[in-house]
């Protein structure tokens, strides 16, 4: 902290508060004073101050009252208790409401000196702690989303861009890509961070369920309604609503979204009141919006509503420098719930999860991991452990995936055609528009030795 | 320069010359003020510092830059047990007792020579605060905040580099208000 800690002093003597303020300010405090409990606690709502001097024996509220209200205003204010009486009862009581330490008055000139450089040593070295934590955490992890990799710093770059503004997000990515977990570091790192974070499951749910679900509804909407209940919408007021798998939302459930997104307003099932809302709107799709517009499935107006932000997240097979860091991890949490000591992952066993396709992207590695904790019997993962084979993997040239088969199919022609994308086309038997459009969904690029 | 109660002579005399010497400004002695009884508190049996600043601000001199009074009574603030001397910030009046300077007051053989350090420095540092300036990192800064004798003891008499620069702005300021 380089800068000095400002100084609320609480006494009602001003003789007493007067000289601490002078003797204070001599050392370049700034220097706050009040005469009472209740002054004090509209100073600490009206400023932050770092250390509050406070004397315990006071006229009305005393000090261990006021101290009270000042932890609620105020916890990361440190208090010192001052008292010219002072007996072990307060000292303790005062300390286990969260005092930093307690003076005798009158005290030695050091004595306060000695304090006040306590605290500012104290909140330097939490505040170091907190900022080494975060670089760590920063640098290859992002709350629970993990990655070394240059595609998931961009990503975490992008989080940190992104989070602190309102703007819509869209993200894109194949299941279990961590599309979610994204949306929540949004949410986290973001001002409405002390507001709720709401997820929907637009996939998951009838079309007669999820506008429920999202809008709520009136007492006596429908049969079986017989409460007013608050949709998602309402829920996640102030805070960040995650529309998760909102490529396969009904044109219907489209156009209620697209009018709740242009007006901010909404009215529940069975309602005549307009009700409205202030959330932070992102969504989530593993489908290719642009191919589900060009086929009358998807709302162009929507899609442009959604993608302010667009956020995508590469499968794992693109990214497989992270693969030992998520390993790594997976094995710590499993080790921890399984109550298991610590296992390693043999060279073998991590070379095997690094040539593997993963198609399930990491949810599988995850549970890979805790498959192999479980059946595993040493301290050590081994390719037996794992569900999928070298033998598998280098013989089987067919890919459960349709997916991955296309993919895998398109970069061998294209490898043929030494990447002339017209060639590639015409052994495809596409148009050379369709490969573009095929190479781009796959991220199929040519690779330079 | 203003003797409060009974004070030696001679170490008021070497104070005067020394803060002439080190501010570079004359510094009159002035006729002693008699002891300030309204300032005494029977139960510490000590002065109170407020008390006699207040009175020395109501006496100050006009045309005077910086009033300082030394006394050889001990010294307090309502809420420490002691100060060596007490100083409005920013202001024109000090007060430095010489009370705890004094090496016999720990326990120690007499020493002039240390006794007369001390006293320049406090009266240094005291004035440094009546000119604007606030206390330093510095350790061996005459502006370093005195809480304890060897913190006295250890700093130097003189100003550090940036003190020193702020000692010459403020000086500026006060002069040209002046």
């Amino acid at each position: 902290m380089t800068k000095k800690p400002r100084i609320l002093v609480v006494d009602d003597e001003a003789a007493m508060r007067e000289s601490l303020r002078d003797w204070l300010m001599e050392d370049d405090y700034e220097v706050g004073v009040a005469g009472s409990g209740p002054e004090a606690i509209a100073m600490a709502k009206d400023k932050k101050w770092e250390v509050i001097l406070l004397d315990l024996k006071m006229p009305g509220m005393d000090g261990l009252e006021t101290l009270s209200h000042l932890r609620r205003v105020d916890p990361e204010a440190e208090v010192l208790m001052m008292t010219a009486y002072a007996t072990v009862d307060t000292a303790v009581k005062a300390m286990k409401q969260g005092a930093f330490d307690y003076l005798v008055k009158p005290f030695y000139p050091d004595e306060i000196e000695i304090q006040i450089k306590k605290i500012v040593e104290h909140r330097e070295l939490v505040l170091e702690n907190i900022l080494l934590r975060k670089k760590l955490e920063e640098k290859y992890h992002y709350g629970e989303i993990i990655g070394k990799s240059d595609a998931m710093q961009e990503i975490f770059d992008l989080i940190a861009r992104v989070a602190p503004t309102d703007s819509t997000v869209l993200i894109t990515g194949e299941s279990g890509t961590g599309k979610e977990l994204i949306a929540q570091a949004i949410h986290a790192h973001s001002p409405r961070s002390y507001n709720p974070f709401i997820a929907v499951s637009c996939g998951a749910l009838p079309e007669s369920l999820l506008e429920s679900e999202l809008f709520g509804y009136e007492k006596g909407a429908f049969t079986g309604a017989d409460h007013t209940k608050r949709g998602r919408f309402e829920l996640a007021h102030g805070g960040t609503l995650f529309l998760d798998e909102i490529g396969d939302i009904t044109l219907k459930t489209q156009v209620d979204l697209l009018r709740v997104l242009q007006e901010r307003t909404f009215r529940r099932l069975g309602g005549q009141e307009l009700v409205k809302v202030d959330v932070r709107i992102v969504a989530a799709t593993n489908r290719d919006l642009k191919e589900a517009i060009k086929k009358n499935e998807f709302r162009e107006d929507l899609y442009y509503r959604l993608n302010v932000i667009s956020l995508h997240v590469p499968p794992l097979r693109d990214r497989r420098e992270d693969i030992p860091l998520l390993t790594e991890t997976f094995l710590r949490k499993y080790c921890l719930e399984l109550n298991k000591e610590e296992v390693r992952i043999s060279p073998s066993a991590l070379r095997l999860l690094m040539e593997y396709d993963w198609p399930g992207n990491v949810r599988e590695l995850q549970n890979v991991m805790e498959r192999a904790l479980v059946i595993g019997r040493g301290k050590e993962i081994v390719e037996e452990d794992l569900p999928f084979s070298r033998e598998r993997l280098s013989t089987d040239p067919y890919p459960k995936s349709l997916k991955i088969m296309e993919k895998m199919h398109i970069e061998r022609i294209l490898e043929e055609s030494e990447w002339n994308v017209s060639r590639a086309a015409r052994a495809l038997d596409i148009d050379r528009q369709t490969l573009y459009n095929k190479m781009e969904k796959y991220q199929i690029k040519r690779r330079i030795p | 320069m203003v003797p409060v109660g009974i004070v030696d002579k001679d170490f008021i005399a070497y104070v005067a010359e020394a803060v002439q010497a080190r501010c570079g400004l004359p510094c009159k002695i002035f006729v002693p003020m008699g002891n300030p009884v309204h300032a005494y508190d029977r139960k510490r049996r000590q002065y109170n510092s407020r008390s006699l600043l207040q009175h020395l601000m109501q006496c100050c001199p006009r045309e005077i830059l910086s009033f300082i009074g030394v006394t050889s009574m001990d010294l307090y603030v309502p809420v420490l047990k002691y100060v060596y001397g007490l100083a409005q910030m920013d202001g024109r009046c000090c007060i430095v007792s010489l009370h705890r300077l004094d090496p016999q007051f720990y326990g120690h053989p007499p020493d002039p020579h240390l006794y007369r350090a001390r006293i320049e420095k406090t009266v240094v540092h005291e004035l440094g605060h009546c000119l604007g300036l606030t206390h330093c990192r510095d350790r061996r800064c005459v502006m370093y905040s005195s809480t304890t004798i060897e913190h006295t003891d250890y700093k130097q008499a003189d100003l550090c580099p940036t003190c020193i620069e702020l000692f010459k702005w403020h000086l500026e300021r006060r002069l040209a208000g002046a």
